[in-house]
């Protein structure tokens, strides 16, 4: 049988490890998909160009919230452009499966990394 | 793994041993074409005319007046487009909170329609029905009870008004209701309740699934919307399903006696309080004139196909209104009709209890949800 969430996707939504909020974040971006009613906060610490730490608020639904977690442990370490050039696809193939009508979920982590990485380089 | 937990009774009911037991001799020993003449045929027609007397015993109307379909979805198909085809010009009134078999026929029906106002906890006031009436219009259809947030409608007063308005009409408007729901546990006389049309689904009453059942008053005309051999009184042809017709016979047969309306309530009630004390939550649907086996609330901070996954996880079955578990990712009509903003509709939970539903599940339940909410919350941030 096919699930619609994989067991890793389930993991990740059950336990997400990068869960949280940085307070002295060096940029912050906040999504949200107002169709499907998912918020989403990334919260970025960057060193060199580098993604040094990064967090997740998520209210929304599991492919919300393991996308999020997935996110977050794919960039960590990575440069920022690096970092930037993870796609969907990317997220979902890592992640194992996830129900077809939810892929956009990943859609919206992406964007909750380019508004962080925006809003850190604004105020640079 | 702990033992599963069934609180999804409105969404389906397991079949019911009896009704099992009485389905089985029908698939490969009373296995003949009900419309055959020879021996074969005719033992069959026995169980579908047994089965058609019980449901018309509980609906308290002919026999001949039921007609045994594929689905409450398609009972409620014929009824609706079966009036609607034989004028032309003709005017519809429904409610926003219908089930989508209702509200998508009339929407493709071509016919005018009015769609009535709700109040907070999903009622209809007779007065706007009464408003909503015109020259044209020719049929009113309105659930009995909703199965997302159990909201009962005023069906009886509501068939009296109708009743009342045609006796000066020269088209009569058509009363029908969408009983899906409301059969395991309201009165369904149609001769008290003053409805020309009544739909049942075998799987919501301990019976199977891919059956219902449509009462027509032997006074409405309806124009069929399947053609073929004829059978159901030449408005529903296809070869009888016997199996599935005598399960649900044995299932409407069993309704008053399985009946536990008050075991139900109570545990219902007292689920209802003690969710409440959880801060951020709310109830969606009336507290009075609900149906006995449905709650549903909304959890400030936490997302509804979410919250059903955690609790998948532990055995618990329960279901959401939340946009993320439908296929078209938009949140329920229903719960938006009653007012809830997008993030409340999102975080909706309905619990339905059933037959076999104990306190001690209604405990396990209560016991996981603060856990599984104050976790959610965590993650969201709020």
């Amino acid at each position: 049988m096919k699930k619609s969430y994989s067991d890793k996707a389930m993991k990740h939504f059950l336990n997400p490890e990068n869960m949280g909020e940085i307070e002295d974040a060096d940029g912050v971006g906040e999504v949200g998909n107002p169709r499907c009613g998912d918020l989403m906060t990334i919260y970025i610490k960057v060193k060199d160009d580098t993604i040094k730490e990064m967090r997740f608020k998520t209210l929304g639904c599991a492919a919300a919230i393991a996308t999020s977690d997935m996110i977050c442990e794919m960039a960590q370490g990575k440069k920022i452009e690096d970092a930037l050039k993870i796609t969907f696809q990317d997220l979902v193939d890592n992640l194992g499966s996830l129900p077809q009508t939810k892929v956009h979920c990943a859609d919206l982590a992406q964007k909750g990394l380019k508004a962080a990485v925006e809003d850190y380089e604004s105020k640079k | 793994m702990n033992k599963k937990i069934y609180l999804d009774n409105a969404s389906t009911t397991p079949v019911d041993e009896k009704v099992l037991k009485a389905m089985e001799p029908y698939f490969n020993e009373k296995y003949g074409n009900p419309s055959s003449i020879h021996s074969f045929g005719q033992e069959a027609r026995v169980g579908i005319d047994d089965a058609r007397q019980k449901v018309a015993d509980f609906l308290n109307c002919e026999a001949e007046e039921i007609i045994f379909t594929g689905s409450a979805t398609e009972a409620n198909n014929i009824f609706i487009l079966g009036v609607l085809n034989s004028y032309e010009d003709s005017h519809v009134i429904t409610s926003p909170i219908e089930h989508d078999a209702v509200l998508e026929t009339v929407k493709e029906s071509g016919a005018d329609f009015t769609v009535l106002p709700v109040d907070k906890n999903g009622f209809v006031s007779l007065e706007d029905l009464e408003e909503a009436i015109n020259e044209k219009t020719v049929l009113v259809s309105i659930m009995y009870a909703n199965n997302e947030i159990g909201a009962i409608q005023e069906i009886k007063k509501m068939g009296e008004l109708i009743s009342k308005k045609n006796k000066d009409r020269e088209r009569k408007i058509r009363f029908h209701t969408d009983a899906a729901q409301a059969a395991g546990y309201l009165n369904c006389d149609v001769d008290s309740l003053n409805v020309d049309g009544l739909t049942l689904s075998g799987h919501k009453i301990y019976g199977p699934k891919g059956i219902g059942a449509l009462y027509k008053n032997s006074s409405v005309d309806i124009d069929p919307i399947i053609f073929g051999g004829g059978q159901e009184m030449g408005i529903r042809s296809g070869t009888y399903n016997t199996p599935l017709i005598v399960g649900m016979g044995k299932a409407v047969e069993l309704i008053e006696k399985e009946r536990e309306k008050e075991k139900t309530e109570k545990l219902r009630d007292y689920l209802i309080d003690q969710v409440l004390k959880l801060k951020g939550t709310s109830l969606n649907g009336p507290r009075k004139r609900r149906l006995s086996n449905n709650a549903n609330f909304s959890f400030e901070g936490a997302e509804g196909e979410s919250i059903v996954l955690m609790f998948d996880q532990e055995g618990v079955a329960v279901s959401t209104g939340s946009a993320c578990s439908s296929n078209n990712l938009e949140a329920s009509h229903v719960l938006r009709a009653i007012g809830l903003k997008d993030l409340e509709a999102h975080s909706s939970l309905r619990v339905s209890l059933g037959r076999n539903t104990t306190k001690k599940d209604i405990d396990f339940f209560l016991e996981l949800l603060p856990k599984i909410i104050t976790s959610l919350r965590k993650i969201s941030g709020r």
